[in-house]
């Protein structure tokens, strides 16, 4: 269980977190929808210790993590895939998948998931040796999914993994998230494509500046007024 | 020119190359990473050939022990300075990243001034150096054939840990996004002191044979070398190994075989390497192997 209490985050004197409360139970997937600039990139990066809170505490499995490097994070079963997909252009398909291993030991386990996310990913196989950065947007975006999951993570951190996916793509990458919880990983995932991340989450949070301003089951914000109106493009529904 | 000289200028200008490129190596892979020009680096190879005289001249280790032990305690020299001069400055505006190395750079010359003095001192040469080898026909000095001999073993060695290992991975996956690489768990002051420690061990390498080849050494010694090696990382294409090591012997040759043809301008030599350092750093910045600084998003 990932549990995060009154987070508050600066970027020099912009206020970006003041105050967010969310819980990620075990085995669970919660999303976090909101507009740009809402805070969602903040929160996870705060979770994977790339930016430092000023106030709040972050606990995993009741132990706190708040001001622990990311690595040590890493090494506590957090992975995430970060904003803009952030893989290494320079490095083939297949080094990529092997620095998403960088802490683990057990060279028979990361090959076997490597054919894994080989079997999730058919298309990342084809391109092993290629170089990350001659990949498409898409192969960029599932060679990240992979990468996060070559660590074999209790904790996986998604930031907008169906950002400039086709449709047809985006429903493949949301039945691999699925796939993935169902193995028993929990999910936190960030999402514009709020359509998509309520029918899959559990639980949901929306960001608005900085705050959670509304929390339920992904059904209970699917058909909440205001959230159909401003994240379900819905003009239809009747304001709060 | 006869054929015979003709050789033995080529090997020269192949030995100055491939010590210019073990000394190019800790620029380039150094600002890779940080984007920091380690002005210090050129010190860092006279600190080599300094342990080494030391261990013996002084000691009378066996060259077979001293190789390793200097190029083992440079490394730590190395990691050293990035532990207390640069990492402090992680965080801090690049401009003082790059004061702090020209300090430590003054620092270790004047160092070296203070405690072994400013007198030129005798390298022991091993006989294997000095005594001349047929090639080709031609009789040359022992230096020009295992100097750049050595040197290959080196860069091959370093070539197979950059692209072999996963801290070479590592270091290659930390050149491109700092991040990322934290993101994977990867803990990055580490890598980055390890870039420190083979980059200075290289730098030792380069200073001991650089003491094969010009047997009297002092504190300054290290600052033209730097210097020229510093060119060649520039003009191989800064943050590129395989680039270093090229830009090296590109410029060991250059200076040497025009001084070889050119005699009259033998005095220019240096200037020559410099206003390449100039035209490259005005025309192509990037260098002959460097990417555009451009990346697909
Ligand atoms: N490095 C930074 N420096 C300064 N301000 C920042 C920085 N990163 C984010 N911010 C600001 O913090 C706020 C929250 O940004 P964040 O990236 O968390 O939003 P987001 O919800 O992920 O938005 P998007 O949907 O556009 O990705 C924004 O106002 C943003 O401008
Ligand atoms: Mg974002």
């Amino acid at each position: 269980m990932l549990q995060v209490e009154d987070l508050h985050v600066h970027y020099g004197g912009i206020h970006a977190l003041q105050g967010v409360h969310l819980e990620v139970p075990d085995g669970s997937i919660v999303t976090l929808i909101g507009a740009n600039g809402a805070g969602k990139s903040t929160t996870l990066r705060a979770v994977t210790g790339l930016v430092r809170p000023r106030q709040g505490r972050i606990r995993l499995q009741g132990r706190e993590i708040t001001r622990l490097p990311a690595h040590k994070i890493v090494a506590a079963g957090v992975a995430m895939v970060p904003e803009g997909r952030r893989i290494f252009p320079n490095l083939t398909v297949r080094e990529n998948l092997l620095m998403g291993s960088y802490l683990r030991r057990d060279a028979s386990g990361v090959r076997r998931d490597m054919d894994w996310v080989f079997r999730l990913f058919p298309r990342l196989k084809e391109r092993q040796n290629q170089r990350g950065g001659t990949l498409s947007g898409g192969e960029q975006q599932m060679l990240a999914i992979g990468r996060a999951l070559m660590s074999r993570p209790s904790l996986l951190l998604l930031d907008e993994p169906s950002l400039g996916l086709a449709p047809l793509l985006v429903r493949e990458v949301f039945q691999v998230l699925k796939e993935i919880n169902a193995e028993g990983r929990t999910l936190l995932l960030v999402e514009q494509n709020a359509h998509a991340a309520l029918g899959l989450a559990h639980h949901a949070y929306v960001l608005e500046t900085g705050r959670i301003v509304l929390e339920g089951s992904g059904r209970q914000l699917q058909q909440n007024a205001a959230v159909r109106r401003a994240y379900l493009g819905d003009p239809g529904a009747e304001a709060m | 020119m006869s054929l015979q000289e003709f050789i033995q200028q080529l090997l020269n200008g192949l030995s100055l190359g491939s010590l210019y490129a073990l000394v190019a190596i800790g620029y380039t892979m150094v600002y890779g990473i940080l984007r920091l020009i380690n002005f210090a680096h050129g010190d860092i190879f006279m600190v080599g050939a300094y342990i080494a005289f030391y261990l013996v001249g002084v000691f009378y280790l066996p060259w077979w022990l001293s190789l390793p032990l200097t190029l083992l305690l440079t490394a730590g020299v190395g990691v050293l300075i990035d532990r207390v001069a640069y990492r402090p400055l992680r965080n801090e505006p690049r401009i003082s990243l790059l004061i702090t190395a020209v300090g430590v750079s003054f620092l270790l010359e004047n160092l070296g001034l203070v405690t072994v003095g400013a007198r030129q001192k005798g390298f022991p040469v091993p006989g294997m150096m000095a005594s001349p080898v047929r090639i080709l026909g031609a009789q040359v000095g022992g230096v020009s054939i295992w100097v750049p001999l050595i040197s290959l073993a080196f860069l091959l060695l370093l070539l197979w840990v950059i692209y072999r290992t996963k801290a070479g991975m590592a270091m290659r996956a930390v050149s491109r996004d700092i991040e990322a690489t934290r993101l994977m768990g990867a803990d990055v002051d580490r890598i980055i002191a390890f870039t420190f420690a083979i980059g200075s061990a290289l730098a030792a390498a380069g200073g001991i044979l650089w003491s094969f080849k010009y047997p009297q050494i002092n504190p300054l010694m290290g600052i033209y070398p730097g210097w020229k090696a510093f060119t060649a990382a520039v003009v191989g294409g800064i943050g590129n190994p395989t680039g270093a090591m090229i830009g090296g012997v590109l410029i060991g040759l250059v200076e040497v075989l025009t001084v070889a043809f050119f005699p009259t301008l033998s005095g220019y030599r240096d200037a020559f390497v410099f206003s390449i350092l100039i035209l490259f750093l005005l025309l192509r910045p990037t260098g002959l192997l460097g990417e555009p600084l451009k990346e697909k998003v």
